[in-house]
């Protein structure tokens, strides 16, 4: 790894805002194919970080990398306070993984592979029954505890999974892509089960193509696009970094819609739906001095919306405005 | 978390030991619940026997020996190869069973966790010689049944003839390890691992190489499989053992080194 990258990890033992990963120009390349191209991270202990980006833009692999699943070809990551490349060991211990596709033995039982979790995190043989049954309880699962994991549904599956990444109690837990292939109810629940990690402290590192998902659950979104950070920040500053937000009139009458169209100038006309835009930031301010100046000229619209920008419009502006999935990398 | 949990408390038996075991029981769980793959792998020398009892008997007894030796002589003859055919046909089902656990999510949870890192293929390998050997007992079953009696071994030969057959399924196991892990897929896995089962039909377990082509001869006494079974011959049959005792052991050491560290490299690989 390049020295000149060297950085000192702010590590997570008590200071105001301790850092439970972080990275510098973490980079990785499948031969030709570059999928990490120089991405640098800095995620606060006990909030939740998405990685948010289109099919194969290198969400999988910058978890593999952190991880400690795959080495990296360049930059360096400390996770936990650990160095990522120097000391795996200590950053496996500090971390839980679920990944992408189910990590569960699928030819044992619910309950045989969560006490294979505790006999690997060497629990007594009562603290792991113990620990067992309670996080098949919180999980749901006590009902279908004895039945090979094969049988279970796509949602209990990784309602398995993440109960047994729960088992060593990780301070540090990564999900890649934990609602993806989960129906409407069980995404939700899998919704409820993230926070309440968070409640407890953790810190989460998940990765998620919708942007609902980041919008709902993460602290801070980092958009990843061709292997680079597109923009980082919280939804609601990356909302702000794209144009796109307006007061929208729409009338019945189209000489009503006419002779407002005349006064407002500025505005953007719509003459097939009777509707004009008008730039605006959403704010009560100046939601107030458009309502006095549609007074002040007489226009009396029959329906008034605000658009405010969603994730959708910044994710499209940044990753290029396409939704077309790319050919899937890793 | 709602119910913080205990941390580990530290263990009388090292972490590797500790972690191969809970590898184990996993693999021998799988072997339980599912038995049907080493049941099937189990057949193929049972039948195998009986074919070459009860069908070829006659004409194979007939060519060893100078002619004229009966069925019990040539039961005799057969049996120690078998022995040794059950633990090449059996390790098939440790490439198989390798290759598929490599393409499983749990493999990857296991990478990250801070766990010993060769326990994974200790435990396979572990697991794998118990159900050789208990199939190298259940086959050697058969052939007391039909007639195999040992002649004159005493208890420290019986105790040599077992060392060598765990020896020799330890060397194959960790090749099969290791072709299990370079296989994509259970088909390849098997494929691969076919010289296991082909090795003991080109070996002296159903004639003896005096009896092959001379320009074969070399490869067929000096191959692992031959050694082996004509020391096992000698330690049940008193038959003569001459330096293929040595090669056998010199045999099973390599094939277990070579076997380990390729496996211990394909494992330590990153995983695609």
């Amino acid at each position: 790894m390049p020295s000149s990258v060297m950085s000192t990890p702010k590590q997570g033992d008590g200071h105001a805002s301790p850092v439970a990963v972080s990275a510098v120009g973490l980079r990785k390349s499948y031969g030709e194919k570059t999928v990490l191209d120089g991405i640098d991270l800095r995620i606060p202990a006990g909030s939740v970080f998405a990685l948010l980006g289109p099919n194969g833009a290198g969400k999988t692999t910058a978890v593999k990398i952190l991880s400690t699943l795959i080495g990296a070809d360049g930059g360096q990551a400390w996770v936990a306070g650990h160095d990522l490349a120097g000391d795996p060991q200590a950053v496996r211990a500090a971390i839980g993984v679920t990944g992408q596709f189910s990590a569960v033995d699928g030819l044992i039982t619910g309950e045989e592979n969560m006490l294979l979790m505790a006999d690997l995190h060497h629990l007594s043989r009562r603290e792991g029954r113990q620990v067992a049954a309670e996080l098949l309880e919180r999980f749901d699962l006590t009902e279908a505890a004895k039945k090979p994991a094969s049988t279970y549904s796509g949602g209990m599956k990784r309602r398995l999974d993440i109960a047994m990444t729960l088992v060593g109690d990780p301070r540090i837990i990564f999900l890649d892509e934990p609602t993806t292939g989960l129906d409407p109810r069980s995404r939700h629940t899998m919704w409820g089960i993230i926070r309440e990690l968070v409640t407890g402290g953790v810190t989460v590192f998940l990765t998620t193509q919708y942007l609902e998902e980041a919008d709902e659950l993460a602290d801070r979104i980092a958009v990843l696009n061709d292997g680079r950070i597109a923009a980082e920040g919280s939804a609601d500053e990356l909302k702000r970094l794209i144009p796109g937000g307006h007061v929208r009139l729409r009338f019945t009458d189209p000489s009503a819609y006419r002779s407002a169209a005349t006064a407002l100038r500025e505005a953007t006309r719509d003459d097939e739906a009777l509707a004009l835009q008008i730039p605006s930031d959403g704010s009560q301010r100046e939601l107030r001095a458009i309502l006095d100046w549609l007074d002040s000229t007489g226009v009396e619209a029959d329906e008034l919306t605000v658009h405010t920008p969603d994730l959708d419009d910044v994710f499209f502006a940044l990753t290029g405005g396409t939704d077309q999935p790319k050919e899937a990398v890793r | 978390m709602s119910t913080p949990l205990a941390p580990a408390r530290p263990s009388r038996l090292s972490p590797a030991v500790r972690d191969s075991n809970t590898m184990l029981r996993r693999n021998l769980l799988h072997a339980r619940r599912y038995p049907s793959m080493t049941l099937n792998l189990l057949l193929t020398p049972v039948m195998l026997l009986l074919l070459f009892v009860y069908i070829f008997g006659d004409v194979m007894s007939a060519g060893i020996g100078g002619g004229g030796a009966d069925r019990s002589e040539y039961i005799a003859y057969l049996v120690p190869g078998l022995l040794l055919m059950t633990i090449g046909s059996t390790t098939i089902g440790t490439a198989v069973s390798v290759s598929m656990d490599m393409t499983e999510g749990i493999i990857a949870r296991f990478r990250t966790m801070a766990i010993h890192r060769g326990s994974v293929l200790i435990g396979h390998v572990i697991g794998s010689v118990v159900q050789s050997v208990m199939s190298v007992v259940l086959v050697g079953a058969v052939g007391v049944a039909i007639g195999f009696r040992s002649t004159d071994a005493t208890a420290l030969e019986w105790v040599a003839a077992f060392g060598l057959l765990v020896l020799f399924t330890l060397a194959l196991t960790w090749i099969a390890v290791g072709m299990g892990l370079i296989s994509p897929n259970a088909e390849a896995a098997s494929n691969n691992a076919l010289p296991l089962i082909f090795l003991p039909l080109i070996s002296s377990a159903f004639v003896p190489v005096d009896a092959m082509p001379g320009w074969f001869q070399p490869i067929a006494e000096y191959q692992p499989f031959t050694p082996a079974i004509e020391t096992l011959r000698g330690l049940l049959l008193g038959t003569e053992i001459g330096h293929n005792g040595w090669l056998a052991v010199a045999w099973c050491l390599g094939l277990a080194v070579l076997g380990y560290f390729w496996s211990k490299a394909v494992f330590d690989r990153d995983p695609k």
